[in-house]
């Protein structure tokens, strides 16, 4: 076994120096990296480029860093529900790339496949075109225009897992597998935290989302809120 | 004329059997109260969920399961969870029949634009482009006039785009309309007591009226 276990988020992060680019997984509030998002406040490090499907609300996720702001840019597919946010982003202090869910998902997935670019037809005919370069590609007898966009390239990717082994293999919950698994195989360096950290062999192979290979550090995150940001409820 | 849940009622009869359905987020969310009984759908929200269910019970609900609009909700037996990269892999590969979502404005050449208003907060696109971009089969949900007395059915989109040459068809509180090859919002349906002559006022993009048409049944 590789042994991939950090003591703690203060150890997994030590070497996150201000004007690196972090990918964040999590889907609005949905497993974010709590336990990082607060030693990344706690370090201070500034001019963080974020790539993130949300950016958080704002005292949860990553409108912690945007209220201390430490993101002096984030890239995105969707970033209402943060009046923090917003208040930056009009001023100018604040770049923001608002990017397809979809492509946002694909960069990462891409970044992790070791493709460098690839072809899609979303934002063809938008503005998120502009600048990119548009293609004519037949595809399954239909031939339509697509973008060609690139793969991210991080510094970290910084994940949340449900339980990982000590050798870095990582099993998601329910929807809060959303970016962290893309993004888990995307990162120069990719740090899980899990709420349950396990002895190797504890977890089937069968049932392994991330293999540990794409992970270099690994830490049992020690306190989950575990916010939810719509609570949809009906009575019993 | 229609109130929301009554567009999203007359939506919900062009949901058929054995149909894999994208959900936006606002009306189209409303479609899946009035599927009627005996259709067997399976709901897709883009975050990673196919057999999406109904909300939880009070005490019930799992931070960790939630839909593409951030609400917790449930699962159907037979579901399944996978990745955001994945999920759009099934938007993209076309494997979802039909996509329902809500819209600023439409264009009688079916362009739609529902993400951006320029000079005001911009929230960002989520998945609404990917869809778009790839579906077969888009039917928009939307108000035909906007609040200052406006159709948002036009020639052309004033608001930046979401997609070109997309949309299938438009349920509005007035009407059904399908965009016809070559550019047009042909009349399928008039909503219960709305006239002919309230629609022609409310539409300012092409409209095309063939024969009687008739009133909708909801």
């Amino acid at each position: 076994m590789i042994n991939k276990v950090v003591k703690n988020a203060e150890e997994a992060l030590k070497d996150i120096k201000s004007g690196m680019t972090l990918m964040v997984g999590g889907f609005g509030l949905c497993g974010i990296p709590e336990n990082s998002i607060a030693q990344l406040v706690k370090m201070g490090v500034k001019n963080l480029t974020c790539i993130s499907n949300n950016a958080g609300v704002d005292d949860f996720g990553l409108g912690l860093l945007l209220q201390t702001k430490q993101i002096k840019k984030m890239i995105s597919s969707y970033v209402g529900e943060n009046d923090e946010f917003e208040r930056q982003m009009l001023s100018g202090e604040l770049e923001v790339e608002l990017v397809p869910q979809g492509t946002l998902a694909t960069r990462c997935m891409m970044a992790g496949y070791g493709i460098p670019f690839f072809p899609t037809p979303a934002g063809v005919g938008t503005e998120v075109a502009i600048g990119k370069e548009v293609r004519s590609i037949t595809f399954r007898g239909e031939t339509k225009e697509y973008l060609i966009e690139k793969a991210f390239e991080s510094d970290f990717a910084i994940v949340k897992a449900w339980k990982g082994d000590k050798a870095g293999n990582l099993i998601y919950r329910s929807t809060a597998r959303n970016f962290n698994m893309p993004m888990a195989m995307a990162g120069k360096i990719t740090i899980a935290e899990v709420e349950e950290l396990v002895e190797v062999g504890e977890l089937n192979p069968d049932h392994i989302h991330t293999p540990g290979i794409f992970v270099n550090r690994i830490f049992k995150g020690t306190q989950y809120e575990k916010r939810i940001e719509q609570r949809t409820v009906k009575k019993k | 004329m229609l109130d929301k849940n009554g567009i999203a009622k007359r939506i919900a009869q062009e949901v058929k059997d054995g149909m894999y359905v994208n959900l936006g987020i606002g009306i189209p969310t409303l479609v899946a109260n009035f599927i009627p009984e005996g259709i067997n759908v399976e709901l897709q929200s883009e975050n990673g969920i196919l057999g999406m269910g109904p909300f939880p019970f009070e005490g019930e609900e799992d931070a960790d399961l939630i839909n593409a609009g951030k609400q917790t909700i449930t699962l159907l037996k037979g579901a399944s969870i996978f990745d955001s990269a994945t999920s759009f892999g099934m938007i993209r590969a076309q494997r979802v029949d039909l996509t329902i979502l809500g819209a600023m404005e439409v264009s009688e050449n079916g362009d739609i634009a529902n993400w951006k208003i320029p000079g005001k907060m911009v929230k960002g696109m989520g998945g609404a482009m990917d869809l778009v971009a790839s579906a077969k089969n888009i039917i928009v949900a939307m108000q035909q006039v906007n609040k200052a007395g406006q159709s948002k059915l036009l020639p052309q989109c004033d608001l930046p785009l979401t997609g070109v040459k997309c949309v299938k068809k438009i349920v509005t509180e007035l009407g059904v309309y399908e965009i016809v090859q070559g550019g047009g919002f042909k009349l399928l349906e008039r909503a219960p007591g709305i006239s002919v002559e309230q629609i022609k006022n409310a539409t300012a993009g092409k409209l095309i009226i063939e024969g009687d048409v008739k009133e909708m049944t909801i």
